[in-house]
């Protein structure tokens, strides 16, 4: 209780310095939150591409409708399937019509044959699954082609996998500059009031009592950072909306939360660094 | 109750061969009052942030009631800490705080409750003659008057020695007296003293014991007994 009086305290007689503490935090946290929300956004629109990934079977000309309504029960009970659609001739001959367009007249009725078309369960887009479904619908009799964009599937995983580590290396990477960045200013703290330490060493403080306030402070100015660090990115995302016309994701609830107890233990940690280091220099 | 026993102190930085602190011995008495004096450098500094532990000798032993340098861990010394009075020549203020304030600060940061650190604090003013100021801070305050806070903020842990480094090395000559007098009645109550001092007028003045040092070592004790132990306590 008396550490978080004398963080307040702290706060209260260095008004400008807190002030550019938690704002330095807060950038620091915004640069990680604006790259946060690029990385999410670019996840999510993966995530939208990878659900468009189908395996279309082409069904024999002449095949009983009776006979495709069966075998596509069966197929929809694969583990793997979300859902499967029969496309008759004319629903794919409209299909084609609509997606060719002014090449529209290109097609004549009865030309294209009707199909089953399954989409897969998320998990179980990647590339060997996608072609270990194919390979058992192609037992299928009935069945006389199959399509499933086997390289473009390939690509995409591949750009998933790149987003992946690249992710996870930027995001170590704005860490790091955020916690050097946080030190910084929590020693900044330390050594305005290195003069007060010195007296409490004297007098017989504890390494603890002494350690404790800074430790509150460090995690007050980390969550105060944090807050307005993620209300400049929700700011940010707002005026990207606007001027660019994207349609963008924002954190959730879970993430927004995750945010600030981040801001919170870097504070933390950085002022354990800080106060630690000037305690065993002094 | 405070013995140096061959003690030589030589710096991480000092250059190679020279020596703070050359091979020391002496003892001092309970309740005894104590000048170390000598030319700068000549290791009187050294001697006292040895006694609080904020240096460690390089070889020999420093004893102080009961705790020794050979064995005191470092979260142990804010224990003997508290029961040490130090004063500096730059008095050491805190500038945000009052006179009281800055007096009460020794107390919270030992976790003194709360409900006692008023009685405390306004005994400790009254014992240097400040209790009229209690409310004032440190730039509103003289030299000799701020000096006298810092050692109301020494005494009000009832320290057994009170460490001074050059107490009265900012002070006009009639604040000095003023302090010098303050010192003899800390002394009279029964609290050992151990002060630096350049002023040697102060030193001749009384017939306190010296002890002078240069180029680190005991050049003359008017104890006349500089190696020999005497345990009082």
């Amino acid at each position: 209780m008396q550490s978080i009086n004398t963080a307040i305290t702290a706060f209260r007689r260095s008004p400008l310095l807190s002030a550019l503490s938690i704002t330095t935090i807060a950038f620091s946290l915004f640069a990680f939150g604006l790259f946060g929300l690029v990385a999410l956004n670019i996840r999510d629109a993966l995530q939208r591409v990878s659900e468009r990934v189908e395996i279309r079977a082409f069904v024999a000309d002449g095949t009983a409708m009776e006979k495709i309504a069966t075998v596509s029960d069966e197929i929809s009970k694969f583990p793997e399937v979300s859902r499967v659609d029969v496309v008759t001739p004319e629903q794919a001959l409209e299909r084609a019509r609509k997606e060719m367009g002014e090449f529209s007249d290109v097609f004549e009725a009865g030309f294209l044959p009707a199909s089953i078309d399954v989409r897969l369960k998320d998990g179980f887009r990647d590339p060997a699954t996608v072609k270990k479904v194919a390979d058992r619908l192609r037992e299928y009799e009935m069945v006389d082609d199959i399509r499933f964009g086997e390289e473009w599937i390939a690509q995409l995983y591949k750009l998933r996998n790149i987003a992946g580590v690249a992710g996870a290396a930027l995001g170590l990477a704005f860490a790091a500059v955020a916690i050097i960045i946080i030190g910084a200013t929590i020693r900044m703290a330390v050594l305005a009031r290195a003069r007060e330490i010195s007296i409490m060493r004297l007098v017989g403080a504890t390494d603890g009592f002494i350690r404790r306030p800074f430790l509150v402070e460090g995690a007050i100015k980390g969550v105060l950072g944090g807050v307005l660090a993620l209300l400049l990115t929700f700011f940010a995302m707002k005026l990207l909306e606007q001027y660019l016309h994207l349609e963008t994701a924002f954190f959730d609830r879970r993430l927004a939360t995750l945010g600030i107890l981040f801001g919170a233990l870097m504070g933390l940690l950085g002022s354990l660094v800080s106060v630690g280091r000037h305690l065993r220099q002094i | 109750m405070i013995r140096f026993s061959a003690v030589t102190k030589i710096y991480p930085r000092a250059v190679a061969g020279s020596a703070a602190l050359h091979d020391v011995s002496f003892h001092v008495n309970k309740g005894e009052f104590v000048f170390l004096t000598g030319p700068s450098g000549a290791g009187k500094s050294t001697i006292l942030k040895l006694l609080y532990m904020d240096e460690r000798p390089t070889s020999g032993e420093v004893r102080i009631s009961g705790y020794t340098s050979k064995t005191l861990k470092r979260r142990d010394i804010p224990k003997l800490r508290r029961r040490l009075g130090i004063v500096f020549q730059d008095f050491r203020l805190l500038e945000d705080r009052t006179a009281e304030g800055n007096v009460a600060f020794a107390l919270e940061v030992i976790g003194t409750p709360k409900q006692h650190i008023p009685n405390k604090v306004a005994r400790a003013l009254t014992q240097v003659g400040l209790a009229s100021k209690a409310t004032a801070y440190p730039k509103e305050l003289s030299g000799g008057e701020q000096q006298r806070v810092a050692f109301a903020r020494a005494l009000v842990n009832d320290p057994f020695v009170l460490i001074a480094d050059e107490p009265t090395g900012n002070l006009d000559d009639r604040a000095t007296r003023g302090i010098f007098q303050l010192l003899r009645e800390i002394n009279a109550s029964g609290t050992a003293v151990l002060m630096a001092t350049h002023n040697l007028e102060l030193v001749r003045s009384s017939d306190f014991r010296c002890i002078e040092l240069n180029h680190g070592s005991i050049v003359f004790d008017s104890a006349d007994v500089p190696t020999v132990d005497i345990e009082a306590d």
